[in-house]
């Protein structure tokens, strides 16, 4: 993985530095809430409803045992003992203190973390696909671009002040595991006459007005794409609206616009900018790449597997994916203990994490973006004992994109945006499905406890919107989405419910698929295939 | 490239990065510059960007031009970055100012678009300013400003 | 009644006004009449409190009681860890809220 040279060392420790100096800045009255407020939150901190939040970066979602202990580590010293991991595959502090914001910082940069750029008006953290090095399907390892992009994207001086955010995701496999189309730009690495490029989607997200991301260039070379960023970016910052938060984001602008419009002012700018030498050479993508270099596996690790533990068979089936290399597995550590709060981890389970990676997978662990954790690199010969540990930590949940695997913000608990809460309903909802999940096999659920969208109910099978309704919790029932390469936006189902109303609705529509379903079929392709009316029916019927 | 240098113009104070004499013309509206043009130019040479306004309506003009002022009504409103850099690529040279809402902690970063004169609305506290701008040592990407990127750097 | 809430610039922990100074306990909340913009101002000002603002409530025999969920999880904590709420012990706390 990335190790920082000197050079990226120097920009992090500079980093805290500022922050310390702004924070100084704050408490001593120079500074006001509302001109510290941007400053705060491009360096991922809020304001939430019960204390300060801290956003730390997970840039691709790649971390190191090390890493990840000293994560366990801020957890216990300076909050309450666990963090939650989120759908953009970082880690949020819930119970952080201002005045401990920098010292936590300078002790991020001691592993190479930081939180910059994971929130406000700039360039986000670089999403990516979380088997990203270990999966067989990709045609390279996406993460030295993203990291490319990474570098590009921090403290850019144009684009510290876009009109909104920007999230931009970059995967390098037909099968999407980072719902690529729904950031503002997405990159599919491609191959075209034995050269590697960059294919750019513009204008996804989710959000109040949810869109897939059109195809806005089909092919641009490794020495090209800052350069055609840079052009993107720019007609952003020019032209986004700026008269109205909602309307703000790159999609709308482009949507206002039209994809040819966008495309062809975009290709006139970066006529303009290729010109000015804004693209690392050759040489800094081949420097980065050399740190992904696939680890040393051994060629003789046995495939073969004793299944005779029904429990560990379940987990094998459900939980472990294919890897690349003969003898090797992926492992996915589900967040999502049934009745559980999906995607918090404590700080005993983020050290427990964290050695397994360091002994059994070379000292790597992935964050996915559905808030769980992966090990990429497993021997399959290891599998069991893996296993009995997750499990003796409540970590084994055989639920891997089944109906308890499900995505859901942090809601009113506390986040200061949300209408209604989350995290309760995701756990009625778990204790309800969990009895048939193995049955209904795929189900991809996601709770959002706002209309900012951060639980993905877009995306999801099933997708859940919590509405305030005259201050009362209200949810929003809705199916057909999807994040994956199948990309597709959710609809309403109709009226909404209370939070016990939205669970039964839930199980009659799960009920109703088990009756309609062809062989193979999943929920969303039942859905697909019958529309919403038969559903529709059994719940409100 | 001079140091700070801060004098005022019209009372307001001016930071300024640049070795020549601030240039005391009063700036023109865009619409009133191009305007101007034919069939008899009356000689403007400073020019006043709103936040929306096109920077590229003036290349065509830019080696008559010796103060370019960009507007940031507020500190949150990042077109201007975008001008700067725009009016910089096109090899403008002469002074090109940030006025308005203008905070400190944005200051490296318009220096890095190509602003090298600034006219904020309230006062920048000096030392603040001095820990800012000598803050980073390496920037991970080109800009407007001479400064090679660590990947130049990396390059050897 | 009106009470005035916001949170601690240095800790961020929620504060309530009770007169004559912040407490973490909403049962200490007193009532601001018309006056909680001002005091905010001042307060705010003094850097005594961060982001606060007025919201309304109800008198309880219990205390003041905020009328929107969103401050009654602010008083109590997040319901879904009531070990991390202010009444850990208080099993009818989260009934509270809702």
């Amino acid at each position: 993985m990335y190790r920082y040279d000197h050079y990226d060392q120097s920009i992090v420790d500079a980093r805290v530095d500022e922050f310390r100096d702004q924070v100084t800045r704050r408490l001593s009255g120079q500074l006001t809430e509302d001109q510290f407020k941007p400053i705060r939150l491009m360096n991922g901190l809020y304001l939430q409803l019960h204390a300060y939040m801290l956003r730390v970066a997970i840039p691709y979602g790649t971390l190191d045992s090390r890493q990840m202990r000293m994560l366990g580590s801020i957890a216990r010293d300076h909050d309450r003992g666990y963090g939650h991991f989120t759908t953009r595959q970082n880690l949020q502090f819930n119970w952080i203190k201002l005045e401990e914001t920098p010292d936590i910082l300078a002790k991020l940069a001691t592993v190479e973390m930081h939180a910059i750029q994971t929130s406000g008006n700039c360039i986000r953290n670089i999403s990516s696909d979380q088997f990203a090095g270990a999966a067989a399907d990709e045609v390279a390892d996406p993460r030295p671009w993203a990291e490319l992009i990474r570098q590009w994207s921090t403290f850019h001086p144009e684009f510290s002040y876009l009109p909104r955010k920007f999230k931009i995701a970059v995967i390098a496999a037909d099968e999407d595991r980072a719902a690529m189309r729904l950031h503002d730009i997405g990159i599919q690495l491609v191959e075209r006459d034995g050269l590697l490029g960059a294919r750019i989607y513009v204008g996804g997200g989710m959000g109040r007005t949810p869109m897939i991301a059109p195809l806005i260039r089909d092919f641009v070379a490794a020495d090209d794409l800052m350069s055609y960023l840079e052009a993107a970016l720019r007609v952003y910052n020019r032209y986004g609206r700026r008269d109205n938060i909602y309307k703000a984001r790159i999609k709308i602008l482009v949507h206002e616009i039209g994809a040819d419009a966008y495309r062809a002012q975009v290709e006139e700018e970066f006529a303009a900018v290729k010109q000015l030498g804004l693209d690392p050479p050759a040489a800094e993508l081949a420097r980065i790449t050399a740190m992904f270099a696939a680890p040393p596996f051994d060629p003789a690790a046995p495939a073969e597997i004793d299944r005779t533990d029904p429990d560990f068979a379940l987990w094998l089936d459900q939980n472990v994916r294919a890897h690349k290399a003969p003898g090797y597995s992926i492992v996915t550590i589900s967040l999502k203990p049934v009745g559980g709060i999906p995607g918090d981890a404590t700080a005993d389970q983020i050290d427990l994490v964290a050695d397994l990676a360091e002994r059994h997978s070379f000292d790597e662990l992935r964050v996915t973006h559905a808030q769980n954790l992966v090990l990429p690199h497993v021997r399959t010969s290891d599998l069991h004992a893996i296993w009995q540990q997750l499990a003796d930590a409540g970590l084994a949940e055989p639920n891997l994109d089944l109906a308890t695997d499900i995505i859901a913000c942090p809601g009113l608990d506390y986040c200061s945006l949300a209408n209604a809460r989350s995290i309760p309903l995701a756990q009625k909802l778990s204790e309800r499905l969990a009895p048939v999940q193995h049955n209904l096999g795929e189900l991809k659920m996601k709770i959002s406890g706002c209309i900012n969208a951060c639980g993905h109910h877009h995306a999801g099978h099933i997708g859940i919107l919590g509405v305030d309704k005259k201050g009362t919790e209200n949810y929003q029932l809705s199916f057909g989405g999807s994040g994956a390469e199948d990309v597709s936006l959710a609809k309403i189902t109709g009226p909404g419910f209370d939070e016990d109303g939205v669970v039964d609705a839930v199980e009659r529509a799960t009920d109703t698929y088990r009756t309609l379903r062809e062989p193979g079929e999943r929920f969303l392709d039942t859905y697909r295939r019958v529309g919403m009316q038969p559903f529709k029916e059994a719940i409100y019927g | 490239m001079a140091d700070r240098d801060q004098s005022e113009i019209g009372g307001e104070p001016l930071l300024r990065f640049r070795d020549d004499q601030p240039h005391d013309e009063p700036a023109v509206t865009l619409d009133a510059f191009l305007a101007d043009q034919t069939p008899e130019p009356s000689g403007a040479t400073a020019v006043r960007l709103e936040a929306g306004d096109d920077a590229r309506a003036l290349l065509p003009h830019l080696d008559r031009l010796a103060l370019i002022e960009v507007s940031f009504p507020t500190f949150r409103d990042g077109r201007g970055y975008s001008a700067a850099r725009i009016l910089r690529e096109a090899g403008y040279s002469g002074e090109l100012r940030a006025a308005g809402d203008v905070l400190v902690d944005q200051l490296p970063l318009m220096r890095r678009c190509g602003f090298d004169s600034f006219a904020p609305e309230a006062e920048i506290d000096a030392a603040t300013l001095r820990r800012s701008l000598s803050r980073y040592d390496y920037r991970y990407q080109r800009g407007a400003d001479p400064i090679a990127p660590v990947w130049k750097l990396r390059g050897g | 009644m009106k009470l005035l809430t916001g949170n601690d610039l240095a800790t961020g922990d929620v504060t309530w006004w009770t007169g004559s100074g912040w407490s973490r306990h909403v049962e200490d909340a007193a009532d601001v009449g018309a006056d909680g913009e001002a005091i905010a101002r001042a307060e705010e000002g003094a850097r005594r409190v961060n982001v606060p603002y007025v919201i309304d409530a109800a008198a309880t025999p219990d205390g003041p009681r905020p009328a929107h969920i969103k401050d009654r999880i602010r008083a109590l904590g997040p319901t879904v860890r009531p070990d991390l709420t202010l009444k850990p012990a208080d099993p009818q706390a989260g009934s509270w809220v809702i």
